[in-house]
């Protein structure tokens, strides 16, 4: 096992920059999950960690080594891809394999090893199949299967779950913390969906635009964005945003309604402030009720465990999430009270206000 | 059995038979490893080796001939120093019959390599790379096997090429019987000298028959290979 440290990296191809100098630490038996839009350059990071793109500058190391002009197979890491790579041309049992027999590693230890991988990951009946005989989700099995038999420092995931459905994916992701858990592999793990990252990373590396805009536990991310894009990024559904301007008695916002704040930001009166606040954190008063939010409701989504509100405010939608059924009808005028110290304030650059 | 041809025409057979498999035997790793270097190359003179070896495609047969006589005849600039050096002569026998054949037959196994090529996820390679695999192996062990129903194509087209070729061999290593007379040589040379009716047809046939050989055995062996892909 290892720990993977990216420092100042960069990446260009032709004129075009992708990865606009990117730092991360990786500890040793870390899960880490590297999240953020598409097209951020998440793949490409992992792909110059895996060896299969080069650095434009900057280094990665891999345990004590930097690994810039290191070949992909001397690296010791396995990588498991969105499409999964399996060999059409071998079965189950020579994907797996794949590694051992470059090795030249003994047939019956290649077997045996094999085996304790497909009995781990309930292959063990398909072991003579060919990859075009198998289901989305057993062809996923095998290509974790041909990761965990080369037993190396890092295991690499882009995007593993993508392919799957819903239901699937949710028992995956299960599946392979659990691995994780047993094997204690260094793990960097690539997705675009934020409850992957939520439910199953130790640390979270949100990624915009070739740039590490924050990192940290998932909780830490999710209470305390270092800025708007995160804010809006973790979560679902996404915060709610305002935009208001400080008074001495707090946000004045378009509406005219003034909304109290818990503490004083540390900025001038009459700055121009973004108020976020998640769906879960808002809540219904009646219309008029001093120091809300005025709203018109306009979509009612009830999902049975809870309601989703999507209201007209503020120039814009808000979304509300109640846990209690509602009563609520199309185009009522409703109130938003926000739940005393849960908003988060930014500045007009998008970067977390510190309170005072 | 052998009295259904006569010797003469039998000769021609064997010759046509020795040129085509000769022709797609030495084209075959120049072939893929043009095509290699078309599909994934990027370097400079890559459009211009692309037009030289489509350049058989389009150009009249005749002229590929007359510049290989050019080229390679005994006097010519590459022909006179391997006759020289190594001893190889093409001109006027059936090794320059061979070289005409590969060289017609070499943008038809260049262009279907490629084509498969061109439908192999990168990414196989990738994962063979972390795997632990060199590039040595990656192409031997995955890139190989996934490109070969394009490789048989390729042969196929290439040994049907020479079976058929005419223009470029006449006018390269000319006509001689049990030297350079191929069967589409043959049957010409028949079909201008009195009685040489019946002949043209038995040769005929058994070019019908060769070729209609060449195609089952291809299907056989690309649906073999494909079969452990697809199926
Ligand atoms: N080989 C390449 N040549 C040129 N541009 C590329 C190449 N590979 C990726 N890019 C560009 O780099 C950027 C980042 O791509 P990357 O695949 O890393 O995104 P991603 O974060 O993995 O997105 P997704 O979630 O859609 O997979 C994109 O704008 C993409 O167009
Ligand atoms: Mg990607």
């Amino acid at each position: 096992m290892a720990n993977v440290s990216i420092r100042d990296v960069r990446k260009s191809f032709g004129a075009t920059p992708v990865i606009r100098g990117v730092d991360v630490d990786i500890q040793d038996g870390e899960f880490v999950i590297l999240v953020g839009p598409s097209g951020c350059g998440k793949s490409t990071l992992l792909r110059m960690i895996a060896g299969l793109e080069d650095i434009t500058s900057g280094d990665i190391r891999i345990g004590s080594r930097v690994v810039n002009d290191v070949p992909p197979k001397d690296r010791d890491i396995a990588m498991v891809f969105q499409s999964y790579a399996l060999y059409p041309h071998m079965t189950v049992a020579e994907n797996m394999a794949f590694s051992l027999r470059l090795k030249g590693t003994s047939k019956e230890e290649q077997k045996r090893r094999v085996q304790e991988a497909a009995a781990s990951l309930g292959l063990t009946p398909l072991l003579d199949r060919y990859p075009r005989q198998l289901s989305g989700g057993q062809r996923q099995r095998v290509a974790m299967g041909r990761a965990i038999v080369r037993d190396p420092q890092v295991f690499l995931f882009d995007e593993p779950l993508s392919n799957l459905d819903a239901k699937l994916r949710v028992s995956m992701r299960g599946e392979i913390k659990e691995l994780h858990q047993r094997l204690k592999t260094t793990t960097v793990y690539v997705t675009h969906d934020q409850i992957e990252a939520m439910t199953m990373a130790d640390k979270i590396v949100v990624m915009h635009d070739g740039v590490v805009e924050q990192v940290g536990a998932p909780l830490d991310l999710y209470d305390r964005p270092a800025n708007r894009f995160v804010a809006g990024f973790i979560g679902s559904p996404a915060m709610n945003f305002i935009e208001g301007r400080l008074e001495e008695n707090g946000l004045a916002l378009r509406s005219g309604a003034i909304l109290p704040l818990d503490m004083r930001p540390a900025v001038p009166i009459a700055t121009m402030l973004t108020y976020g606040i998640r769906p879960e954190h808002l809540q219904i008063a009646p219309a008029g009720t001093p120091e809300t939010i005025p709203a018109t409701v306009s979509v009612i989504e009830p999902t049975g465990s809870d309601t989703t509100l999507i209201v007209k405010a503020e120039g814009g939608n808000l979304t509300v999430l109640l846990r209690e059924r509602c009563a609520l009808k199309y185009g009522e005028e409703i109130a938003l009270k926000p739940v005393p110290f849960q908003a988060h304030l930014f500045d007009e650059a998008g970067r977390r206000i510190a309170s005072s | 059995m052998t009295d259904w041809l006569s010797p003469e025409e039998w000769a021609a057979v064997r010759l046509s038979l020795k040129v085509a498999l000769t022709a797609m035997a030495a084209s075959l790793v120049p072939g893929i490893l043009v095509a290699f270097l078309l599909e994934r190359g990027r370097f400079w003179g890559r459009q211009a080796l692309d037009v030289l070896v489509h350049l058989p495609l389009v150009l009249p047969p005749v002229v590929v001939g007359y510049v290989l006589l050019l080229g390679f005849g005994r006097r010519g600039p590459i022909g006179s120093v391997l006759a020289e050096q190594f001893g190889i002569v093409f001109a006027f026998r059936w090794t320059g019959a061979a070289l005409a054949c590969a060289i017609m037959g070499f943008p038809l196994l260049v262009r279907a390599v490629r084509l498969s090529i061109e439908t192999v996820d990168r990414k196989l390679e990738d994962a063979a790379g972390t795997l632990g695999a060199n590039p040595a192996w990656v192409f031997l062990v995955v890139t190989l096997p996934l490109i070969m129903p394009g490789i048989i194509a390729g042969m196929v087209l290439s040994f049907a090429k020479a079976m058929g070729e005419f223009g470029a061999t006449i006018t390269f290593v000319s006509n001689i019987p049990g030297e350079t007379q191929t069967l589409p040589t043959a049957i010409y040379t028949l079909t201008q000298v009195p009685g040489g009716e019946a002949g043209a047809l038995r040769l005929t046939l058994a070019s019908i028959v060769i070729s209609v050989g060449a195609l089952l055995a291809s299907e056989w062996l690309a649906r073999r290979a494909r079969r452990r892909f697809f199926a």
